[in-house]
């Protein structure tokens, strides 16, 4: 996921003067080099449909059928009922938790490295730290966090010890919502800070000390100046960081097995064994995912396209 | 109000550490508990004489190897052509590079075993070998992000239409021009691109569990249910191996910098 990291530093593309070059002389004039043009693409175009396109189209279609391949709509209907309907809010619920409690920790996170006058070393490593801790998801990451929060886990069993607190008697759970959020927060908060670094250096330190000159507080500075200048980068961060946990299945499976009935984990009972009883409302419950991951990471694209321009 | 936020910072900071080494910390002495009363490798040296182990991880590792030069393969290539003779088509292809961002991976490997059943037209998942295949080819679609944006912004970053030009002066075929001109002029950028490719599938538990093939994320799983002390063991062991990929990319991408310093 650090790809995010270098998603605003490339430089603008170079404007090279559209001249007849040596390379388009030798490979002929016309529609000749036209169509050589073209086939210099053809592989990547046709990996590109046969493994991303096809398979999810394919899906797409088979969300409008019955098992007799006949069109209807009656998949969508089956998505409302009870166990379901459930399994999508339990996954909207711990993506929308993960997500704004990465976005704001690690927002401060970043900010405290960016902006806090801390010692120099702190950025780098903090910026490391958070590429591998992103890319540190998945099965080992459950393991984690059941050696940490789990009944016989390290911090678990040190509160009982130390502090006197049973952490499984007031109802938490490494497997529940609030431990799965806890867990996911591990990769959501680094890269959140590898997304919103980019942000905030651009807050420029003039315009606070404009501000301290004009007389303004450090409320008027984060009202007036810093958040509208930040929020669509932070917004939109927190999108791609809803998307990311809505669509993981590792994790979960892992840490939870099939005990939290999440969209991802029904999905993955239901590719092996067909726990639907449909294999049609299979590929329904898969086009409602890519709906909710296409929908928040198109806001995320959109909100990023509003933030480039408003730097420039 | 100067010393009130440095405090502040600090105290984010020092709390943020505290979230994300703890865990680390806890899953290491976890580790090292195997015998009782004592610390001691026994969970390292069981796990790593587990001939399960050797199997998943070679297999993964050979898996990743591959995704990588498949990859590589792929997106050089067409980035290099799209930069030199189609910009115009720059967007789309991004666009269909960020895909698998947008759409999850169990979205796609459900496509794929409804596309490639044994009773279709291409039976990828007809017998192993076809569905080794059918995982690396997921693998390199997973990829894609990752590799394109490293070997774009590697070829950005380059003069790509001199390079050519000169080339072809001095009467450089399409394959030297590729292989002993670009590929050395961006291979900070195909090694970046490399390292996150490599600490992706890795440990990759969704395509490889669905398509059932005996690779590291699925025996992970399997260990993790079944056993006490193993698991955190090779958390740790995954831990370093994303370290390492990381510490890598970090290594390569400063000595990229420094050298066109110099030059």
């Amino acid at each position: 996921m650090s790809i995010s990291s270098n998603i605003d530093s490339g430089p603008p593309e170079l404007q090279v003067p559209q001249r007849p070059t040596l390379s388009a002389r030798m490979s002929g004039p016309g529609p000749a080099s036209q169509i050589w043009n073209w086939i210099g693409v053809l592989p990547f175009f046709t990996f590109a449909v046969l493994f991303l396109i096809l398979p999810t189209a394919c899906l797409m279609v088979g969300a409008f059928q019955d098992a007799r391949g006949h069109f209807t709509l009656v998949n969508f209907r089956d998505l409302f009922q009870g166990g379901v309907l459930d399994a999508y809010w339990i996954s909207f619920k711990v993506s929308a938790a993960s997500a704004i409690g990465g976005a704001a920790i690690g927002s401060l996170l970043a900010w405290a490295a960016v902006q806090g006058k801390l010692p120099e070393w702190i950025r780098p490593t903090l910026m490391t730290f958070s590429g591998v801790a992103s890319n540190f998801a998945g099965v080992p990451l459950a393991f984690a966090f059941i050696c940490t929060l789990g009944r016989l886990g390290l911090v678990t069993v040190l509160l009982k010890k130390y502090v006197g607190v049973n952490l499984y008697s007031t109802g938490f759970s490494v497997l529940s919502f609030s431990g799965l959020t806890l867990t996911y927060l591990y990769f959501q908060i680094p890269l959140m800070v590898l997304i919103v670094t980019p942000a905030l250096d651009g807050l420029k330190r003039e315009w606070r000390e404009a501000c301290d000159c004009l007389g303004g507080t450090a409320y008027h500075y984060w009202r007036y100046v810093a958040l509208p200048v930040l929020w669509p980068s932070v917004l939109g961060a927190t999108l791609l960081l809803f998307a990311n946990s809505f669509g993981a299945v590792a994790t979960a499976y892992a840490l939870t097995g099939s005990s939290l009935n999440m969209v991802t984990i029904l999905l993955y009972a239901q590719i092996r064994g067909d726990v639907l009883h449909n294999q049609n409302l299979g590929y329904a419950l898969a086009l409602g995912m890519i709906l909710v991951t296409g929908l928040s990471n198109g806001g995320y694209i959109w909100l990023r396209a509003r933030s480039e321009r408003g730097r420039k | 109000m100067k010393a009130q936020s440095r405090f502040g910072a600090w105290l984010a900071i020092i709390v943020g550490s505290m979230y994300f080494l703890i865990p680390l910390l806890a899953t290491f002495e976890f580790s090292l508990r195997m015998r009782r009363g004592t610390y001691s490798f026994d969970a390292y040296s069981v796990v790593l004489a587990d001939p399960r182990f050797q199997a998943s991880f070679g297999y993964s590792i050979m898996m990743a190897l591959l995704t990588i030069v498949v990859g590589v393969l792929l997106v050089v290539p067409t980035a290099y052509w799209v930069q030199l003779r189609l910009p115009k088509l720059r967007p789309i292809i991004e666009f269909i590079t960020l895909l698998p961002l947008v759409i999850p991976a169990i979205v796609i490997v459900f496509g794929y075993l409804r596309l490639y059943n044994s009773s279709s037209i291409l039976p990828l998942t007809g017998n192993s070998r076809a569905t080794d295949v059918l995982l690396l080819l997921g693998y390199v679609t997973l990829s894609l992000p990752y590799m394109y944006r490293s070997v774009d912004a590697g070829l950005r970053a380059v003069d790509v239409r001199s390079l050519t030009e000169a080339a072809e002066c001095l009467g450089a075929g399409w394959s030297t021009i590729l292989f002993k001109v670009i590929f050395p002029n961006i291979r900070s950028g195909i090694l970046s691109g490399a390292f996150l490719t490599f600490a992706v599938v890795i440990g990759e538990f969704t395509l490889a569990s669905l398509l059932d093939r005996p690779a590291f994320g699925p025996y992970l799983q399997l260990i993790g249910a079944n056993r006490a002390y193993e698991p955190s063991a090779l958390a740790i062991i995954a831990f370093v191996i994303t370290w390492a990929s990381m510490g890598l990319i970090q290594i390569f991408g400063s000595a990229r910098a420094s050298g066109r310093q110099k030059s």
